[in-house]
């Protein structure tokens, strides 16, 4: 489980544009890197990032080598109902990791 | 990058399909230059014209390391359910790919705004394309000198 | 003729020493980036090396070693136990009188009090656990001195910080002594005050410690680096932070 930070308000108010910050550390082994020996060292990133709020997609992302290590996204999104703001990064095994946080709307 | 002519595409890039499902990985091309970017672009918006405006994309002009570059790209849009941006893409003309990034919007976003942070191999010219609800395909660039850290691993 | 042009070469290798920076003059690396790295330096939610902080939290709280003992078994909440602690990093050990720096500190905690096996220089683990009793310090002025026991330390350091060295026979004053401020290569040369270490350094995309980045300058002069640990590498460390003494601790900073 690696590591992660998520900023995003606890409450908002309904119809708020709310700013989330998503932080999760990952190498984004590009696949150019030579290692030690010569041989390229095998390309190993997140490629896809996707945030639902109550079951349905606000945001995704598909990531490439040339996002940099430890991968930052910021985005926004309409606050509508109390609930649960889902976060999931899939890595290149098909891996994923998944966040789960509380939001009020009042 | 201005108004382009398109060209037939060979073959088109469907990143984001109209029902937000979808993403078809693009194998990329061989070799990192403006033209591999071209390709990449073309492979995108197909027959398509890109115009320059709304989008506005943010990168500092002279990067202080090549390896972490926070980067923001911003489009001037309602976000409503009849005029939003459904889609950011973000090419670069001198990594070993063009490809960037992806983002998939909607109205539900309420500010098509986003933030990251990229790699840039050397200084370059990045780009940020936007597709809206209504099809159309706006752009901004930017050209960003990457140095070398004064003292580096090896 | 002939002594008035020795007299006035003299004035001028005289001038031209080096000249320590005025403790009114000491600025952080931090003025020294850009404002985006300082951005991601200033929110914690947006730092990377925050992520090795949670790392390091995490840790604090493991039980390792034959002792099955964590950090916080001896020493409770971090947030007060270690307050202060890396602010007057490195430090002797009176135990086996020798100069210590931090993550030398927790290794040997590790291996007295916890019966386990030291970290491994430089790994994941080690810095994420420094960050995070590092972090426990930000906001804190450095306070290290060089007197009293640690000034034979604190002279090597001194030294080294002073003489040249490597192909490109430069020494660490000539560039953040004399010419801090000015630029090599595209980047702004910083006066080298260790503010914020462990450090994310956009450069390795990680955390690192100090002893990295001097690794780093001088293969940037051609010269052999230390070892990890070695007795210079250490006394570099104590004249760095008590040239910072006063300064205030940023870990985890964000540097090019």
């Amino acid at each position: 489980m690696a590591r992660v930070l998520i900023n995003l308000p606890a409450r908002a108010r309904r119809g708020e544009i709310i700013e989330i910050k998503t932080l999760i550390a990952h190498p984004m082994e590009t696949g150019y890197r030579l290692g030690p020996t010569g041989a390229a060292i095998p390309r190993d990133i997140i490629k896809r990032f996707l945030c639902t709020y109550n079951g349905e997609e606000v945001f995704r992302a598909e990531l490439f080598p040339a996002i940099a290590a430890n991968p930052f996204i910021a985005f926004f999104t309409v606050a509508t109902e109390s609930g649960e703001i889902v976060f999931s990064w899939t890595d290149d095994h098909g891996e994923t990791q998944t966040e789960v946080r509380q939001i009020t709307v009042e | 990058m201005d108004e382009r002519s398109p060209d037939p595409p060979t073959r088109r890039l469907v990143l984001f399909g109209a029902a937000g499902s979808g993403l078809a990985l693009y194998a990329p091309p061989a070799a990192a230059s403006p033209a591999a970017m071209d390709e990449a672009i073309r492979a995108l918006v197909g027959e398509a014209t890109v115009k320059r405006g709304r989008v506005k994309l943010e990168l500092p002009p002279i990067v202080e390391n090549g390896n972490t570059v926070p980067l923001t790209v911003t489009v001037d849009s309602p976000m409503n359910e009849a005029d939003h941006v459904s889609a950011i893409h973000i090419f670069n003309e001198k990594n070993p790919q063009p490809y960037v990034a992806a983002f998939g919007l909607g109205p539900q976003a309420g500010r098509a705004a986003v933030s990251t942070r990229i790699r840039l191999a050397d200084s370059q010219q990045v780009v940020a394309i936007a597709r809206l609800s209504d099809g159309s395909f706006w752009s901004d660039s930017a050209d960003v000198i990457v140095t070398l850290a004064a003292c580096a691993e090896g | 003729m002939r002594v008035l042009l020795l007299a006035l070469a003299v004035a001028a290798v005289a001038a031209a020493a080096p000249a320590e920076i005025a403790p009114g003059d000491r600025r952080s690396g931090y003025d020294f980036a850009g404002p985006e790295s300082r951005a991601m330096q200033d929110d914690d939610t947006a730092n990377p090396g925050m992520l090795g902080v949670l790392q390091g939290e995490g840790l604090w709280a493991t039980k390792a070693g034959g002792a099955d003992r964590s950090c916080a078994d001896c020493h409770g909440n971090a947030r007060t136990s270690m307050k202060g602690v890396a602010a007057r990093y490195p430090a002797l050990e009176p135990a086996v009188g020798s100069l210590l720096d931090l993550e030398e500190r927790i290794n040997r905690c590790r291996g007295e009090h916890q019966g386990a096996a030291p970290f491994a220089w430089e790994s994941e683990d080690l810095l994420a656990l420094t960050a995070f009793v590092a972090y426990q310090s930000r906001g804190l002025p450095i306070a290290v001195r060089g007197d009293g026991e640690l000034r034979p330390f604190f002279d090597l350091g001194s030294e080294l910080f002073h003489r040249r060295q490597g192909q490109l026979n430069l020494s660490c004053s000539q560039c953040h002594d004399d010419n801090w401020g000015k630029r090599l290569a595209g980047a702004v040369i910083p006066q080298a005050h260790p503010t914020g270490y462990p450090v994310y350094r956009l450069e390795w995309q990680s955390l690192g410690s100090l002893q990295r980045r001097l690794r780093n300058c001088m293969t940037g002069v051609r010269a052999e680096p230390y070892g990890y640990g070695a007795p210079e590498a250490v006394a570099l460390e104590l004249y760095l932070m008590a040239r910072a003494h006063g300064m205030t601790l940023e870990t985890p900073a964000v540097r090019p």
